[in-house]
C-alpha cells in the first residue's frame, strides 16, 4: 500500500511538471508531426505498404527515444537527491515507467492518426491488430528506454550514449514489432500473430523485472 | 604443473582438432562438400563466446554485490576476449557463406542477429570508456551488462527460430544434427569445442592478470 501510494504521488508529480511547462509534450508532438511532414515532402506518394510500415516504425523509434530520454536526463542532481530521501527506488522506477508508457501510448496514437492522414493506409489493413501492435510497441519502447535513460543519465553523458546503448537492445523488439505490424497490414488471420504478441509480452515482462531488480543498485551513489 | 593441466589440455585439443579437422574424412553431403569442415572452426567460436559472456555476467553480478574492483576487471576482460571470439565466429561464418551461399553477407537472420548481439557488447565497452570514476564505472557497466544479457539470449536463441534462415540446422536445411554428425565428425567436433573454450578462458585469465597488475600499480 505504501509503495502504491508513492507511485501514485510520483506519477502525479510528473504530470504536474509536464502540465506546467508543456515543453516536452509539445516538443515531441511537433517533432513527430514535422518528421512525418518531411517524409511526406520527400516521398510524395508511398510506393508500397511495406515502406508504409517501416517508415512509421522508424519515425516512432526516434520520436520515442527523444520523448523517454528526458525522463531521467532532465532532472537536476539536487532534485534527484531530494526524491531519493522521500521515496523508495522501486516506486521511482515503477512510476517513471508507468508515466512513460502513458506518454508513449498517447504520443503513438496521435502520431498514427496524423500518419494515416498524410499517407493513406494500405487497403486491407486490420486496424484492430495494428492498434494492438502500436500499443505493445509503445509499452516496449517505454520500458526499455526508461531503464536505459537511467543508465545513461548516471553515466553523465546524455544523448549520444542513450542512442548507442538503446539501439542494440531495441532492435530485437523492433524486429518482432515490424513483423506483427506487417501481419496486420496484410490482413492475415489474427491467430497467426498470437505468437508474436506472446513473445513481445514475455520480453516486456523480462525487461521490467530486470529493471526492477537492477534499479535500486543503479540509483544509490 | 598440477594447476595448469587444463591449459595443456586446451592447447593439445586445439592442435588435434586443427590437424584432424583438415585431414580426417568427412561425410559427403550435397552443397556442403568439403566446406563441412568449417564446423570444427566456426561453431567452437560461438561456444567460447557464450562461455566468456556468461562468465562476464557472473562477475558482473558479483561486482555489484561485492563492490570489488577485481570482479569488475574480470567481467570486462571476459567481454574483451568474448568479443574477439564473436568476431572470429562471424568471419569464419562469412568465409563459409561465400562458398555455400555465394555471398559473404546475404542478410541471413542468423548473421544479422549475431552481428547485433556483438553491437550490444561494443556498446558496453563504449559505455565503460564514457565514465572516468572507477567505482561508478564498475557499477553502471555491470548493470548494463546484466540488462543486455537477456536480450542477447533472445537474439541468438529465440529470434532465429522464428525466421526462415539458410543456416544449417534451421528450417529444414541439412543441418549438423544427429543425422549428419556421424561418429567421425563427433570425434573432432567435441574436442574442438572443449579446446577452444579452454583456450578462450586461458586468454581471459592472462588478460585479467595483466590488467589487475596495472590496476595495482596505479
Amino acid at each position: 500500500m505504501h509503495l502504491a501510494n508513492q507511485v501514485k504521488q510520483l506519477i502525479k508529480k510528473e504530470m504536474q511538471l509536464e502540465w506546467r511547462s508543456k515543453y516536452a509534450l509539445n516538443g515531441v508532438l511537433l517533432y513527430v508531426v514535422s518528421t512525418v511532414f518531411v517524409c511526406y515532402m520527400s516521398f510524395i506518394s508511398m510506393p508500397e505498404k511495406l515502406t508504409w510500415n517501416a517508415l512509421f516504425w522508424i519515425i516512432m523509434l526516434f520520436a520515442s527515444i527523444n520523448a523517454v530520454a528526458k525522463s531521467f536526463l532532465q532532472e537536476s542532481k539536487g532534485r534527484h537527491l531530494y526524491i531519493y530521501t522521500l521515496v523508495s527506488p522501486l516506486a521511482l522506477i515503477i512510476a517513471k515507467t508507468l508515466y512513460n508508457s502513458l506518454l508513449m501510448i498517447g504520443l503513438t496514437l496521435v502520431a498514427l492518426a496524423f500518419y494515416c492522414l498524410v499517407f493513406e493506409p494500405p487497403a486491407d489493413i486490420d486496424y484492430l491488430m495494428y492498434l494492438v501492435a502500436v500499443i505493445l510497441g509503445s509499452l516496449s519502447f517505454a520500458t526499455i528506454f526508461t531503464m536505459v535513460s537511467a543508465i545513461a543519465s548516471k553515466a553523465g553523458n546524455g544523448g549520444m550514449l542513450m542512442a548507442i546503448l538503446s539501439f542494440p537492445i531495441i532492435i530485437p523488439v523492433l524486429i518482432v514489432l515490424v513483423k506483427l505490424a506487417k501481419n496486420a497490414i496484410d490482413g492475415l488471420d489474427r491467430s497467426v500473430s498470437l505468437d508474436d504478441i506472446g513473445l513481445l509480452l514475455v520480453i516486456n515482462a523480462m525487461v521490467m523485472s530486470v529493471s526492477l531488480i537492477l534499479f535500486p543498485y543503479l540509483w544509490r551513489d | 604443473m598440477k594447476k595448469n593441466w587444463w591449459k595443456i589440455l586446451g592447447a593439445l585439443l586445439v592442435l588435434y582438432s586443427t590437424i584432424a579437422g583438415l585431414l580426417m574424412g568427412v561425410p559427403r553431403l550435397p552443397i556442403l562438400h568439403e566446406s563441412i569442415r568449417n564446423l570444427y572452426f566456426h561453431v567452437p567460436m560461438w561456444f567460447a563466446m557464450i562461455v566468456l559472456f556468461s562468465n562476464s555476467i557472473y562477475f558482473g553480478v558479483k561486482s555489484l554485490l561485492s563492490r570489488s574492483q577485481y570482479d569488475d576487471l574480470k567481467a570486462v576482460e571476459s567481454v574483451n576476449v568474448g568479443v574477439v571470439f564473436g568476431v572470429l565466429g562471424l568471419l569464419t561464418g562469412m568465409v563459409w557463406a561465400k562458398f555455400a551461399w555465394g555471398e559473404f553477407w546475404s542478410f541471413d537472420p542468423k548473421q544479422n542477429f549475431s552481428a547485433i548481439s556483438l553491437l550490444l557488447y561494443f556498446a558496453y565497452l563504449i559505455l565503460r570508456n564514457a565514465i572516468d570514476e572507477e567505482q561508478k564505472r564498475a557499477k553502471i557497466s555491470a548493470i548494463y551488462n546484466i540488462f543486455a544479457f537477456p536480450m542477447m539470449i533472445v537474439l541468438i536463441f529465440v529470434l532465429p527460430r522464428l525466421k526462415d534462415s539458410l543456416h544449417p540446422g534451421n528450417g529444414g536445411n541439412p543441418g549438423f544434427n544427429m543425422y549428419d554428425l556421424d561418429s567421425r565428425m563427433r570425434m573432432v567436433f567435441y574436442p574442438a569445442c572443449l579446446g577452444w573454450i579452454l583456450i578462450g578462458y586461458w586468454i581471459y585469465t592472462i588478460r585479467f592478470r595483466i590488467s589487475s597488475l596495472t590496476y595495482k600499480q596505479q
